[in-house]
């Protein structure tokens, strides 16, 4: 998802017997949903997993401004002008509340930050597919904001409290959203030109398979998982939220009136779910390690902004110091 | 499809077309800073901004259209169409606004010479007899109140900051000055709205912002060119700079190629 | 790289409700703490107050005492109205 391949650096789960006394009550605590706070004792390898999921998390939120930023300046009415830039500005603001919550956990943002400018950090893979037409701003918001929504209403049951409120705010925030990407595509299936409609299958056929991949691995590849489940940082696998995303989706395709680029996508009888295609695994790995379409040129934008703007900060930092210095004399 | 470029313009539509098309203008110089701020928290204020232009650019464009709607029979225009579907030289917005965002001091100077025009004219529109403009100027005001706030304190920071921010904000207020004459001349239009009490006049405007502009740049330890410099005109009157066709090819895009689209 | 402190940011709801934590911002210096903190936590007219406060000037109590510092008021029934029970003859107090 937006934090999909988080190493805990744990390929074997603890029972309570096996840890010491802290960590076992620290265990207890989780087992018991209460939500544990900044200054209580954590196990180290859950701090550290902590910070790489919501640091990928709120690298994910920031990097996403990007694709959508790619149409901001062509959105093709005031009304979808401003729906868009208050929907990237959420974005940045969502990316905001995350580092907050990742700082809460002794991390650095500035030093998180740079570890994504040296490619060093991850995030979501999906934002390394290019934004080409108008269409895919209702796309990402339907399918990609959609996919993002699965994955992050339970996790505002997490069992870090920072990070538990910073979800609670993020999906409040994002409602609209999902509901934004569905009309934009709705508006133009239902009263756009032929031209218009073209635009949309097209851009369902280039993001449905990218959007499933969100969610991450198959559970049998995600080693990952019993820890971050066991702690729970993470409340459902990885296949679980990818079905419920597909039986919640499909409908609202057929509802378009298009289809999506799956053969085996048909409805199961016996087992009440969409049957669907295999994902390729090779395509999504290959992203993940730098090789999407994308990959570049989104570090290099992210690099850029806050690089040209070093002399700003630097700017901002000095005459803050001649105030207190002034302060002072006076 | 109506054409947009053979409307008539009275003064108020045509002053109308110049509240509107300068914040739509300079909205767009926000959208394409969009992934581009300096600092993440700073990413949100721009937008905030370029929120807040759009909306007003909507405001003033949907009344112009109304305007020249009721003036014109069979006109069916509204505030999409003059945004989207107006050539450069029907564009009646000021050439400060139009131009390119360049570094963050660029940026800034431009925000802080507007904001130190646009609030106390928006304080005088907000007086005036027609209750739709003082209306609209009454909301607009409290936004470009917070505007001016902001760039008035980064125009500080970066003048009164280090050697180099010091430098970069000092070379973009030189740069931008020739811009300002527009900010400041009356011209016919202007002049039937301020004798209409549908305008503030000259006197109280200049007046505002030569003050606002004196003491900011005081403080930010800059200096600026004399206010009576040669000065380039004509955005009010459809004469643009080379910038505003690339930014109006951009943003009129998708509704340009696709003319058959009626819904988006 | 010059690095913004970290500022903590409370925000009054406009029901008249207390200041509460809602996050932090970087910002170079006060004032621009308080719009950081605008632009991000009042964007959809949540507040009409805000504080900010940089991060490294609180001062917070160690979950380590918990124990000696909460849990002595406990047993302080006293303290709750529910405690004094009156005859139903002196009707709500």
């Amino acid at each position: 998802m937006y934090a999909q391949l988080v190493e805990t650096g744990t390929k074997k789960l603890k029972t309570l017997e096996e840890m010491g006394p802290q960590e076992r009550a620290f265990q207890e605590k989780v087992n018991d949903e209460i939500k544990i706070e900044p200054k209580n004792w954590m196990p180290e390898a859950y701090r550290k997993t902590l910070i790489r999921q919501i640091s990928q998390h709120a690298h994910s939120e920031v990097v996403g401004m990007l694709p959508e930023g790619n149409w901001l300046t062509r959105a093709p009415s005031l009304k979808r002008k401003l729906q868009l830039m208050a929907k990237i500005q959420d974005e940045a603001g969502h990316g905001l509340y995350l580092y907050s919550a990742m700082e809460t956990l002794g991390a650095d943002r500035d030093e998180e930050i740079q570890k994504l400018h040296d490619g060093k950090a991850k995030y979501s893979s999906i934002f390394n597919y290019p934004t080409l037409n108008w269409a895919d701003i209702g796309t990402i918001g339907w399918l990609v904001d959609g996919a993002a929504i699965v994955n992050q209403v339970p996790l505002q049951r997490t069992s870090y409290g920072p990070y538990s409120r910073a979800m609670i705010r993020v999906c409040k925030e994002e409602s609209f959203h999902q509901r934004q990407g569905y009309q934009i595509l709705l508006t133009l299936m239902r009263e756009g030109t032929e031209e218009q409609k073209a635009m949309v299958q097209d851009s369902i056929n280039r993001f449905w398979w990218p959007a499933l991949m969100m969610f991450g691995p198959s559970d049998d590849n995600s080693p990952n998982s019993a820890q971050s489940m066991a702690w729970k940082i993470k409340r459902h696998s990885n296949d679980e939220l990818r079905q419920r995303f597909i039986d919640q989706t499909v409908p609202q395709l057929e509802l378009l009136g298009c289809t999506a680029p799956d053969p085996d996508l048909k409805w199961n009888e016996e087992t009440g779910h969409y049957d669907f295609g295999e994902i390729d695994w090779q395509e999504f790995f290959d992203v993940v390690q730098g090789n999407g379409p994308c990959n570049r040129e989104r570090i290099d934008a992210r690099r850029r902004a806050i690089d040209e703007g070093a002399w700003v900060r630097e700017a901002a930092v000095a005459h803050a110091e001649k105030q207190r210095q002034r302060r002072q004399a006076a | 499809m109506q054409n947009v470029s053979q409307i008539t313009r009275t003064p108020l539509t045509e002053y109308l077309l110049r509240l509107g098309d300068s914040v739509l203008v300079l909205g767009q110089r926000h959208a394409e800073l969009c992934g581009k701020a300096p600092a993440l928290e700073e990413e949100m204020a721009l937008m905030n901004v370029g929120l807040d232009l759009f909306g007003q650019a909507r405001n003033w464009l949907t009344y112009a259209a109304e305007q020249i709607n009721a003036e014109q029979a069979g006109s069916e225009l509204d505030a999409d169409a003059l945004a989207f579907k107006r050539d450069a030289q029907d564009f009646r917005n000021l050439l400060l606004v139009e131009q390119p965002n360049g570094d963050f001091a660029d940026t800034m100077a431009r925000q802080f010479l507007f904001d130190a025009w646009h609030v106390p004219l928006l304080e005088g529109l907000a007086q005036a007899s027609d209750p739709r403009i003082a209306e609209v100027a009454a909301k607009s005001l409290k936004e470009a109140t917070y505007h001016l706030r902001r760039s008035s304190e980064w125009v500080v920071r970066l003048g009164d900051g280090t050697e180099e921010s010091r430098a970069r904000m000092q070379r973009a207020i030189d740069n931008l000055w020739r811009f300002t004459g527009e900010l400041v001349q009356f011209d016919e239009v202007d002049q039937a709205m301020a004798d209409a009490g549908l305008a503030p006049d000259a006197g109280t405007l200049v007046a505002r912002w030569k003050a606002t502009v004196e003491k900011v740049l005081e403080a930010a330890t800059l200096s600026h060119p004399p206010f009576d410099a040669w000065m380039y005109t004509g955005g009010k009157t459809g004469h643009h700079t080379e910038h505003l066709g690339f930014l109006l090819a951009e943003m009129q895009y998708l509704p340009r190629t696709y003319p058959d689209a009626t819904v988006w | 790289m010059a690095d913004w402190p970290l500022y903590e940011v409370f925000v009054r709801s406009k029901h008249g409700l207390n200041h509460k934590h809602v996050g932090s911002v970087h910002a170079a210096d006060r004032q621009m703490a308080l719009e950081n903190a605008r632009e991000l936590y009042t964007r959809r007219n949540e507040g009409v107050s805000i504080w900010v406060v940089l991060a490294s000037d609180i001062t917070a109590s160690a979950p380590d005492e918990k124990e000696p510092l909460f849990d002595p008021s406990n047993d302080k029934v006293y303290r709750h109205a529910s405690f004094y029970e009156l005859p139903k003859e002196v009707g709500h107090m």
